[in-house]
């Protein structure tokens, strides 16, 4: 095996271990838009929040990130639904579109604020003792961390396709995203889809977040990138779209990291920008986005 | 006019009435401010498209300057105020692009692509070392103004981009330019359907604005000697622009200048009492939370409002209210005139 080639086969795998994640965080932030037409730009800073609640809880009580995700996902799910009844809620105006953008974008910048007091902005990990170990297979590289970090994305992702599609919850957000006026007449109440809709987001950025502390050092200023990859993902699965988000998310995360392990990382973290403008340029609704409405 | 004659002659001759260095300091910022956030509102205010990535064109600019005087000499002192209108016009070129495919679809994604655009510029500002010299910042040559007048060209020239952008701001307001935009706030689909060329002067009040922004940044960098990545791309300095305009009220002249004259020395007093560190951040979060939820139009249509349901029941057959400056077009829902024929 030659040496580009290896590297392009590592930078595969690599990416989409990571997409798992990305996967998840964007299938949170895709829903909430769905549901609301919000684009949620705290979406970053609640993954990076749940990533702090769970070093928190492992360095402090030695509890293993993995076994409190249940507990990160109830505080987010309730920390998303205050955040809509406090401050998406009472936007009523027409401009309300422009206005709640910008009320997430003041939210994120609360939170940034908040973990900084709380936490200081050294870089945090979450540093298990499974944290450095790997397999190798075949000469290709698979860190433990980022095959578990995958996998427990899919249980996440398997677990919110179960929610939708078998739930009479499910069944009320996803006909709120189809049409909100047919499905507030057939007797869906839109206030509270929304509410538990935000929830719902934050708790997969719950999920997300505590394998994103296993993976990278973050600190409070991380969900600056984050929100970037977050946006240019969503953007090209289609707004709306949780399928098509799990889907951009690995297509963003494998090519970022085939230009890392190929070229640089210098220009990886240009990547997502390309393809987000690449989209707008060729397909501006996205691989799975509608012009006029979500789809699910 | 009267009212901008006033504001004008007492801002040029404020330097000469010898107040100390901190004074002058805190108003070249709260003029840097008004100039950004009066060209912000251009696009944000009357177009109705939320950048969240002006930040970016403020780094931009001051980018270029530091980069320009890393292989020029500054002799005099003033050859970074003449080398500006080249740092707005590389703005204006990098931007055009930019706003085109962004601009195409809907207000969501142009959002998107601001503000992925800002920290993909500072991502490049940190990593492309050769030229910005990294995380390790640009030094500009110090500028060999005698100390007594230091601050003076500094603030003659924060001056002149808050005049220049309050001109444009007043000029396309009284043309078909300012139609249009309140047309494309009001409704894209109509105004396109009743022949604004709607994707031109969107892309027009972007790149101007841009370039003013930038301009803003270049200053900046001069006065501040010093250019690092995470203070020029700052997030901090978009949400300055958005929140100074939408206390002042967006869509109106005098608004973006107001919640300059309001925000910049709170944020100064906040930062002076809480030490500049996070809990700072906190406050301007909730500051800016508290104006959206209580005050989401802003201070001048919320006056204007008032006045104009006194005027009303004072003379209940009285003519509408006259004034000289034009009533201000941001609320919402408020019947937008839409040009017939083609706009220019």
């Amino acid at each position: 095996m030659t040496g580009s080639v290896h590297a392009l086969i590592q930078g595969v795998v690599l990416g989409i271990l990571t997409g798992g994640v990305y996967a998840l965080m964007a299938s949170g932030q895709t829903l909430i838009f769905g549901i609301m037409k919000v684009v949620n730009l705290a979406q970053g800073a609640l993954v990076v929040l749940a990533a702090y609640l769970s070093y928190t809880l492992f360095t402090s009580f030695g509890l293993d990130p993995l076994l409190t995700i249940p507990l990160t996902t109830v505080i987010m799910f309730g920390l998303g639904v205050v955040i809509q009844l406090v401050f998406l809620r009472p936007l009523k105006r027409e401009d309300s579109a422009q206005l709640s953008l910008l009320v997430t974008f003041a939210v994120a910048l609360l939170l940034e604020g908040f973990m900084s007091v709380v936490w200081k902005t050294t870089y945090r990990s979450t540093n298990t003792d499974y944290a450095n170990s790997s397999w190798t297979l075949l000469g290709i590289q698979f860190t433990v961390v980022r095959v578990i970090a995958f996998v427990l994305s899919l249980i996440a992702l398997g677990l919110l396709f179960l929610l939708l599609n078998r739930t009479k919850f499910g069944r009320a957000v996803r006909a709120t995203v189809q049409n909100p006026m047919s499905a507030e007449l057939l007797g869906v109440e839109s206030k509270r889809v929304a509410a538990l809709g935000f929830g719902l987001g934050a708790a997969t950025a719950a999920a997300a977040g505590s394998v994103y502390g296993l993976l990278y050092p973050f600190n409070s200023g991380s969900h600056y990138d984050l929100i970037s990859e977050l946006l240019s993902i969503v953007v090209l699965g289609g707004l709306g779209s949780v399928g098509g988000a799990v889907i951009a998310a690995l297509i963003v995360s494998t090519s970022s990291a085939v230009v890392a392990t190929v070229f640089s990382p210098t220009w990886s973290s240009f990547t997502f920008f390309v393809i987000l403008i690449l989209v707008l340029v060729l397909r501006p609704q996205g691989l799975y986005g509608t012009v006029e409405r979500g789809a699910l | 006019m009267v009212r901008g004659g006033v504001f004008v002659a007492a801002l040029v001759a404020l330097p000469l009435l010898g107040f100390e260095h901190w004074v002058l300091n805190l108003m070249i910022f709260t003029l840097m401010y008004a100039a950004m956030s009066s060209a912000w509102n251009l696009v944000g205010g009357f177009a109705g498209y939320p950048s969240l990535g002006h930040a970016a064109f403020f780094g931009l600019g001051a980018y270029f300057v530091g980069i320009w005087f890393q292989h020029h000499d500054v002799v005099t002192g003033y050859e970074p105020f003449v080398i500006l209108p080249l740092a707005g016009l590389i703005a204006a070129v990098v931007g055009f692009p930019i706003a085109w495919v962004a601009m195409r679809t809907r207000a969501d994604v142009f959002a998107i692509v601001t503000i992925t655009l800002l920290f993909v510029a500072q991502t490049l500002a940190f990593n492309l070392d050769s030229l910005t010299g990294g995380a390790q910042g640009l030094a500009m040559p110090t500028p060999p103004f005698e100390l007594a007048r230091f601050e003076w060209p500094f603030y003659y020239a924060m001056l002149w981009l808050l005049l220049t952008s309050m001109a444009l701001t007043y000029l396309s307001m009284r043309s078909k330019v300012g139609l249009s935009l309140d047309a494309i706030r009001a409704d894209e689909d109509k105004a396109l359907g009743v022949g604004v060329h709607v994707q031109g002067v969107k892309v027009l009040a972007f790149s101007v604005s841009v370039a003013l922004v930038a301009m803003a940044g270049g200053v900046w960098a001069y006065y501040e000697t010093f250019t690092y990545p995470q203070f020029a791309f700052d997030p901090i300095i978009t949400i300055g622009m958005v929140l100074m305009c939408f206390l002042g009220g967006r869509g109106t002249l005098w608004g973006p200048v107001i919640g300059a004259f309001i925000l910049v020395p709170g944020q100064q007093y906040l930062a002076y009492r809480l030490g500049g560190s996070q809990f700072y951040l906190i406050a301007y979060a909730g500051v800016f939370l508290l104006i959206m939820l209580l005050m989401p139009r802003g201070i001048l249509p919320t006056i204007a409002d008032r006045l104009r349901r006194r005027r009303a029941i004072a003379s209940s057959s009285g003519p509408p209210p006259s004034s000289d400056v034009p009533p201000p077009s941001s609320g919402a829902g408020t019947n937008v005139p839409v040009p017939s024929g083609g706009a220019a």
